[in-house]
């Protein structure tokens, strides 16, 4: 027995001297490196996963030595992370809501600056089948229509937006989030959704999207802010600057977000 | 047996990887509110729904379960590790993955969906999609043990009955199924706790609506988004409930032995 803890504990040290010295070698290498290698993790609602991994390589092109490290949640999943002291540089957030939420806690370097909007959509299966043309045909109809539970910032908005239209959608399903609601409309499941227009944009020819005007009077707007918790505040800002700069919006309109 | 003394330690330190995150858990609950956080309609909803359609999907489980043990257990043909391997799958399968099979199965433009469609049963976003996809990932849970218990059974008592002049039907109901009934329990119950638990297939299946497909895992996840509190507090519940099954098997194995 004696043996065996021997050899477990030679195993241990032997672990413990090698961790250390590739440890130095790494340190060795950053020391050779004519610029030190920096990196910017960036927390980003969903909907930006697309548009801000077109961003990266532009991004990195312009600050050599520079590595961009996504996170993409929803934004309260991302403020509970932030929250919990996620090792974070820059917060993008899908609402104006969960950003406040970062900055009440105190985690905010400066003003967030909103850098997009979004508004909704409807969306259906390809072809149509269930003939929609208008939101008012979302309620009252025996169609199967599925939303974002109100709870999520896309059931919100849905819940606004029906506010606004005057009229009661009674779902089939409140879903989690706007790749569920996609999902289901996607496969038939589903006749009509609401998500957001970046998002019929992405889901490409797997389902039809369908405008109604009443969506202007729920605009999401999209916060963008670097952390104070960063290691390297001007590189986050210099992200956040770089994703409210022309390069930036312009990436951000071809995915089908406007200007705030 | 004795068991060597430096064994101690890493068994500790499971066991220790296992309990502290539920004790952290535990912490964190707001005990002064946790009745009025658990006791919300949308949560009483939830957890109704979940024992019911749990219950639902334990019986179907015996139901199919019961025979297919049997067959597995008690016969022998051509690609039969092939089959039981199959069966098993819902296990090691993550139960997203076992959500889209059932949705391109029961769904509207699933395989059997537009048939049933036909025949006026609509699942898409029903509590049968709920009890069809627990069923889907609690069932290997029942077959395994039962088949298990069937095994360690032996069949000399069935062999008995039978030369005795006991007809099949007669020997499975009054030998065999007897024999293995504590296996049976505790298939059942594990099945059960299974359904409980599920989250991945029923989201990705039958959708989430309150009272009517939002089971309790469903409402906790949906809960972190706004009061997290309420999330905690309902983990815990959870927690409670799943501890108390467990008690349950325990108690009917002890009652086998």
């Amino acid at each position: 027995m004696n043996r065996l803890v021997a050899t477990v504990a030679a195993g241990l040290l032997l672990s413990t001297v090698a961790a250390c010295s590739s440890d130095a070698g790494g340190s060795s290498d950053d020391a050779r490196a004519a610029d030190k290698p920096r990196s910017v993790t960036v927390f980003a609602a969903a909907s930006l996963k697309t548009s801000f991994e077109q961003m990266k390589p532009k991004f990195e092109a312009a600050n050599p030595g520079t590595t961009v490290t996504f996170n993409f949640a929803g934004s309260s999943d991302l403020v509970a992370q932030i929250q919990q002291g996620a090792p974070a540089d820059v917060f993008a957030s899908a609402d104006t809501k969960n950003m406040d939420k970062a900055a009440a806690d105190d985690l905010v370097e400066g003003t967030p600056a909103n850098f997009a909007t979004n508004t909704l959509e409807i969306v259906t299966p390809p072809g149509n089948p269930g003939q929609v043309d208008s939101i008012d045909d979302l309620a009252g109809s025996d169609l199967q229509v599925v939303l974002c539970a109100p709870e999520v910032p896309c059931g919100a908005a849905a819940e606004s937006v029906e506010k606004a239209a005057g009229i009661d959608i009674k779902p089939a399903s409140e879903e989690q989030s706007v790749t569920d609601v996609l999902n289901k409309v996607a496969t038939g499941e589903a006749d009509a959704g609401l998500v957001y227009v970046t998002d019929v944009k992405a889901a490409g020819d797997s389902v039809v999207g369908v405008t109604f005007p009443e969506s202007a009077d729920v605009v999401n707007t999209y916060p963008i802010a670097a952390l104070s918790g960063s290691k390297n505040v001007e590189l986050a800002q210099a992200f956040a600057d770089f994703v409210t700069g022309t390069e930036g919006q312009a990436i951000l309109e071809a995915a089908g977000f406007a200007k705030p | 047996m004795s068991v060597p003394r430096w064994v101690y330690v890493p068994a500790a330190a499971g066991a220790l990887f296992i309990v502290l995150p539920l004790v952290a858990m535990a912490a964190r609950v707001e005990w002064s509110q946790f009745f009025s956080l658990i006791g919300s309609d949308s949560s009483r909803a939830a957890l109704w729904l979940s024992l019911r359609t749990s219950a639902a999907s334990t019986v179907l489980c015996v139901v199919l379960g019961v025979p297919m043990a049997l067959v597995l257990a008690r016969t022998t043909f051509r690609g039969q590790g092939a089959l039981r391997s199959l069966v098993l799958l819902p296990l090691v399968l993550p139960p997203v993955v076992g959500g889209i099979a059932l949705l391109y199965t029961f769904g509207r433009k699933g395989l059997l969906g537009e048939t049933l469609d036909v025949l006026g049963w609509q699942i898409a976003f029903s509590t049968t999609a709920v009890v069809i996809a627990q069923t889907f990932v609690s069932l290997p849970f029942l077959v395994v043990s039962l088949e298990g218990s069937l095994r360690t059974a032996g069949q000399q008592y069935e062999v008995v009955a039978a030369t005795l002049g006991a007809r099949p039907t007669t020997v499975l109901r009054r030998v065999t199924l007897p024999l293995v009934l504590p296996g049976l329990a505790a298939g059942a119950v594990l099945s059960f706790a299974r359904a409980l638990g599920e989250f991945g297939a029923t989201i990705t299946f039958a959708g989430s609506l309150e009272g009517v497909t939002r089971t309790l895992p469903l409402e906790i996840y949906l809960q972190r988004e706004t009061d997290p509190d309420a999330a905690v507090a309902l983990s815990l519940l959870l927690v409670v409930v799943a501890v108390l099954v467990i008690g349950l098997v325990r108690g009917t194995r002890s009652s086998a032995l």
